[in-house]
């Protein structure tokens, strides 16, 4: 065989395995997370249904008893909650200023915006939670004179909500950008002003690819930990309104993983919650190419 | 006849380059006028400044003087209000990413008509007029983007008609077509120029001289000739429309 083939079959080989690579470290972990997180179930005999919805938390640490309860309730309201309220905050925001960068201003949008935004998805979550807790979280106290001084649903909300923003921001400006010159000048060709045509024509043409983005933004703030961790007060009740604390999924495990017997009844509890936000992204990834499709056709 | 534009002096400029040079001349009521010249001629542009779909497009600057039945449009009218009344058919047929009923019902629900029955009327009326009813009625709340070309280009006619404009320009309306559907688009131009005053560019001189009373000849930005169709088919006046006309240039 000539030297040539050989570097062809040799740069084949290589990306071939690295594809496969990457392919099976995702079933792994999948794998790893189904026979991890199903130990509850199996192992300590608890229920889905005593999971999911119930919040009575209070898992043995002991790698051989169970006896205990591994109600997450709590945590899946805490996540669900901060995570509703940062879209209901960032997603008029990133939808506004995606409008703006494309079809208001693209100069100001691609000099000044864009480069903005992309600084913003580059700042580490610690820094976000340390802004959160310095600047937000006493200003929720002396505001609202919340009770756990401010630590808060609230307080979460806001700090995932500035976290997502550049995610919907960029991917819907993008969706934006390529519906197509036609629709637009048809849309003035009848007599339309700028906004009918942005809401009108425009929006309802990129909304797949705005969707996208949005869930997409979803699906960083359920995995966000470090940053929710340090506002949202870490208390194991359900909160009474957004000024409360609680906790959700990812602080919950982040906080306890390292404290619990390997094979207990909480560190499989805690597994467990894990793999729930796997099937929760995997979720969003199905969405998200469902979405992809639909777009194409 | 009267005048339904009146353009006098008219200099259009895209930065630097001199694109429409000193043109004056008038379009006739409830008749169609076609504009022809080789690519890049000026025709389009000049179309687009009857209803000033020029302004969307930067670095556009404009001299002389357009009117609408006497009222200047670049600075006595509200461009707006000026494309309810001119209306405009694009080369490529570009229906909204909507259903049939939607994409014609667009126009009237800009204009704040929301009752079901009126729009119901308007939907009906408008496809009738462009001669595709009876093709679509039965589909209307399927998307717009299933239809052919031919197809999308009258649905593109009702949904300028739904606004019920005075004057309609179209800009190559059949240059991506096949030949049946250009032919009903120009009986459809024919049968609307009762109600309607129609603008056509086109590139193709048998469209113009099968369809036009009036047809203008540019060539790099000029007004060449303006005349009576057949007249300016038959005996051209000027040198370069004859050769334009014979085919020996464009």
């Amino acid at each position: 065989m000539s030297e040539r083939f050989r570097k062809e079959y040799a740069g084949r080989g290589l990306v071939t395995l690295c594809g496969l690579l990457i392919i099976a470290l995702t079933l792994a972990i999948g794998a790893f997370l189904i026979y991890q997180g199903t130990g509850t179930f199996y192992k300590f005999h608890h229920s889905l249904f005593e999971f999911l919805f119930s919040s009575n938390w209070s898992p043995m640490d002991n790698a051989t008893e169970g006896g205990g309860h591994v109600g997450s309730a709590v945590y899946i309201a805490g996540s669900l909650m901060t995570c509703g309220l940062a879209l209901l905050i960032a997603a008029p925001f990133s939808i506004g200023a995606a409008v703006f960068m494309t079809e208001i201003s693209p100069k100001w949008g691609t000099r000044l915006l864009q480069p903005a935004v992309e600084i913003f998805v580059g700042i580490p979550s610690v820094v976000y939670g340390w802004i959160g807790l310095t600047i937000l979280v006493p200003f929720i106290r002396d505001v609202f004179h919340a009770k756990m001084g401010g630590y808060s649903v609230l307080a979460a909300g806001i700090v995932l909500a500035v976290m997502i923003f550049p995610t919907i921001t960029t991917v819907a400006a993008d969706s934006i950008r390529s519906v197509p010159d036609y629709y637009r000048k048809a849309a003035y060709g009848l007599g339309s002003t700028r906004w009918q045509t942005i809401y009108k024509i425009v929006l309802p043409a990129a909304k797949t690819g705005i969707l996208t983005g949005v869930i997409l933004g979803l699906s960083r703030a359920f995995g966000e930990a470090l940053a929710v961790a340090m506002v949202i007060g870490k208390t194991r009740a359900f909160p009474k309104n957004i000024l409360s604390p609680t906790n959700n999924l990812t602080a919950a495990i982040a906080a306890d993983m390292g404290n619990s017997a390997s094979g207990g009844e909480q560190n499989m509890a805690l597994w467990t919650m894990a793999l729930l936000l796997y099937v929760i992204s995997m979720i969003f990834i199905v969405l998200i190419h469902a979405l992809g499709k639909e777009r194409k056709e | 006849m009267s005048s339904k534009f009146s353009i006098n002096a008219l200099h259009l400029y895209y930065g630097e380059f001199h694109a429409l040079k000193n043109i004056t001349l008038d379009i006739p009521e409830h008749e169609i006028t076609a504009l022809i010249g080789p690519s890049g001629c000026g025709k389009s542009t000049f179309l687009k400044t009857l209803n000033r779909m020029n302004d969307l497009e930067e670095g556009v600057r404009i001299e002389g003087q357009v009117t609408l039945d006497g009222t200047d449009i670049y600075k006595d009218m509200d461009a707006i209000e000026l494309r309810k009344r001119v209306g405009m058919v694009f080369q490529q047929p570009n229906p909204f990413p909507k259903s049939i009923y939607e994409n014609v019902a667009y126009g009237p629900r800009i204009n704040g008509i929301h009752r079901k029955q009126e729009l119901d009327e308007i939907v009906e009326r408008s496809l009738r007029q462009a001669a595709i009813w009876d093709e679509l009625k039965d589909r209307l709340n399927k998307s717009a983007l299933g239809l052919s070309g031919g197809q999308q280009q009258r649905l593109c006619i009702a949904r300028t008609l739904a606004v019920e404009p005075e004057v309609i320009l179209m800009d190559e309306p059949t240059s991506a077509l096949d030949p049946i559907s250009t032919s009903r688009i120009e009986d459809l131009a024919i049968d609307l120029k009762d109600k309607y005053t129609i603008v056509i560019v086109t590139h193709n001189m048998q469209q113009a001289s099968r369809i036009s009373d009036n047809t203008a000849f540019f060539l790099l930005g000029e007004l060449i000739e303006y005349n009576n169709t057949e007249r300016l088919f038959s005996i051209p006046a000027d040198k370069r429309t004859e050769d334009y006309i014979t085919g020996r240039f464009g």
